[in-house]
């Protein structure tokens, strides 16, 4: 059984369809990268994941033990959170909110959880640093950490690499990579990088308004919406 | 200065005053860093005009000023929070249709009724004169809510403010917080307005908060910070105005602007200082 299984799946603003015909299933273990140009309906199906979005009509549902809940969550970075002051520490904690539940305060086994993704994510030093203060690399695994400090099954993040040198870029690949090969975390990932998602991923879901592709990264290399994309990145 | 205090102190209708001033400037500092740092900084303002518009209309009627005020404030403050939310419309230019609206009604109603006299100045500006008792019971009932609410609920007030996405996908329901923020925020505006003026209730929201994020870098420290600022402005600005007979809310606001240029330069000076250091640790490198 998989964590998530999408069946026929549409969704919809204000009446008006922006992805149809979604049929892919995410599987414990998988790294799942989801491409296609702006407007194809990538985002919408992220809020959809997370239960922010209704479907329109087809069905989404998780199993094999995971809850809907337990779904590490990395959005794009907003405006507000460039001058935020908070420390990393604060940010990775808030992670906990959904395993606090109804208490109001942070019990030790939460800050222990915080404490051990801080480490995990080789940024303990920077603990107490102001987030608004980090490199771009650096903040996004702050907020690698906090989405860690929610789950321990699936991660789900927003264009993770945005905005990020190349350097840094690769870091934060190399370092999703060895969540989900050493971690076992179930990786979601939408992406504009198509040559890094090839690399990096074990599934590809190409989208423009609907399905166009979904299956192994490497069957997509030979389809041919994958090679004619690929000529065109590395051409670019 | 103890006996300026005491003397202050013995006229009844100032102690009325400082204590309602202290409370409302702690809450609206609270409040003011989740709205300012969520790009919310105008609902304050919007909502002193709707307030503003309100009080004429409950002095026309002959009606209690807060019975009519705080439901209508609170209506609008629901209101501007789910036009922000909303993207079809721009937030920051339905604030600007509500408020200039509300003061336009409210203006002509005062002309109708009783006419442009010292009464308008006094709801524009404030006066010190306008605290009753029913004033300083309600003040304490919100000064506790508030911060009874935000102890409680303050890891989820950090979160909602520092990422709705995210706290949204661990399943808070953030449109519940922000209602609450807006909810309380709208009566600390309505109980600060008679006092401070509608025209300058909303520095008591904005000026606390960004004063300490000049300095402090995590949100407990700033959070804490904003507050001890504000009552601290509040304080020292009733005081001035009491000495030199200067109008209460325009001292206090002058208060917080001094402040917040002390903090400013302080984090300039601190800036330059670190500078230097890094640079002269350069050099001895070489």
């Amino acid at each position: 059984m998989a964590f998530i299984t999408c069946q026929n799946a549409s969704f919809a603003y204000d009446g008006i369809t922006v992805a149809s015909g979604l049929n892919f299933s995410v599987c414990r273990g998988d790294y799942l990268c989801i491409v296609g140009e702006n407007g194809s309906g990538k985002s919408t199906l992220i809020k959809g994941l997370l239960r922010l979005k209704p479907v329109q009509s087809g069905v989404i549902f998780t199993g094999d033990g995971l809850k809907a809940n337990e779904i590490g969550y990395l959005p794009q970075q907003t405006d507000a959170q460039k001058d935020f002051p908070a420390s990393a520490y604060e940010v990775v904690l808030s992670g906990r909110m959904s395993i606090r539940g109804l208490r109001p305060f942070y019990s030790k086994s939460d800050k222990n959880a915080c404490e051990e993704n801080l480490r995990r994510l080789g940024i303990e030093n920077l603990k107490n640093s102001c987030y608004r203060e980090l490199s771009g690399g650096q903040q996004q695994r702050v907020l690698l950490a906090r989405a860690l400090c929610a789950t321990r099954k699936m991660l789900l993040m927003d264009e993770p690499t945005a905005g990020l040198d190349p350097a840094a870029t690769q870091d934060l690949y190399k370092e999703i990579e060895k969540l989900n090969k050493d971690g076992g975390i179930t990786i979601i990932m939408v992406s504009h990088d198509i040559p890094s998602s090839i690399k990096y991923a074990s599934h590809i879901l190409h989208m423009k308004g609907r399905q166009l592709f979904f299956g192994a990264a490497s069957s997509y290399i030979s389809s041919g919406i994958g090679s004619e994309l690929m000529g065109g990145a590395l051409n670019a | 200065m103890l006996e300026i205090l005491s003397e202050m102190f013995s006229y009844a209708f100032l102690v009325r005053a400082v204590v309602v001033g202290l409370l409302v400037s702690l809450c609206a500092a609270l409040l003011g860093v989740s709205l300012v740092l969520k790009r919310y900084s105008m609902i304050g303002d919007g909502l002193s005009h709707v307030g503003f518009g309100t009080l004429a209309l409950a002095t026309a009627m002959n009606a209690a000023p807060l019975a009519v005020s705080i439901p209508v404030v609170i209506l609008a403050a629901i209101a501007l929070l789910r036009i922000s939310e909303s993207s079809k419309i721009k937030g920051d230019a339905a604030i600007a249709l509500i408020s200039t609206s509300s003061l336009a009604i409210g203006v002509v109603v005062i002309s109708l009724t009783t006419g442009m006299n010292t009464d308008v100045c006094n709801y524009m500006f404030g006066s010190i004169l306008a605290m009753t008792k029913e004033d300083v019971t309600l003040s304490i009932t919100l000064a506790a809510a508030v911060l009874t609410l935000f102890i409680l609920f303050y890891n989820n007030i950090f979160a909602v403010t520092f990422d709705e996405t995210f706290a949204q996908a661990v399943g808070m329901k953030t449109g519940l917080y922000n209602m609450l923020i807006s909810f309380l925020t709208a009566i600390a505006i309505v109980l600060g307005m008679r006092m401070m003026g509608a025209l300058l209730i909303s520095s008591l929201i904005i000026f606390p908060a960004l004063t300490a994020m000049r300095v402090f870098k995590k949100f407990k420290t700033v959070t804490i910070c904003s507050a001890v600022v504000s009552v601290a402005c509040f304080f020292v600005g009733v005081v001035c105005s009491y000495l030199y007979a200067t109008p209460t809310g325009a001292s206090v606001v002058i208060m917080n602007m001094l402040a917040f240029l002390l903090f400013w330069l302080a984090r300039l000076l601190t800036l330059k200082a670190r500078g230097n250091g890094a640079k002269a640790k350069r050099v001895s490198n070489f």
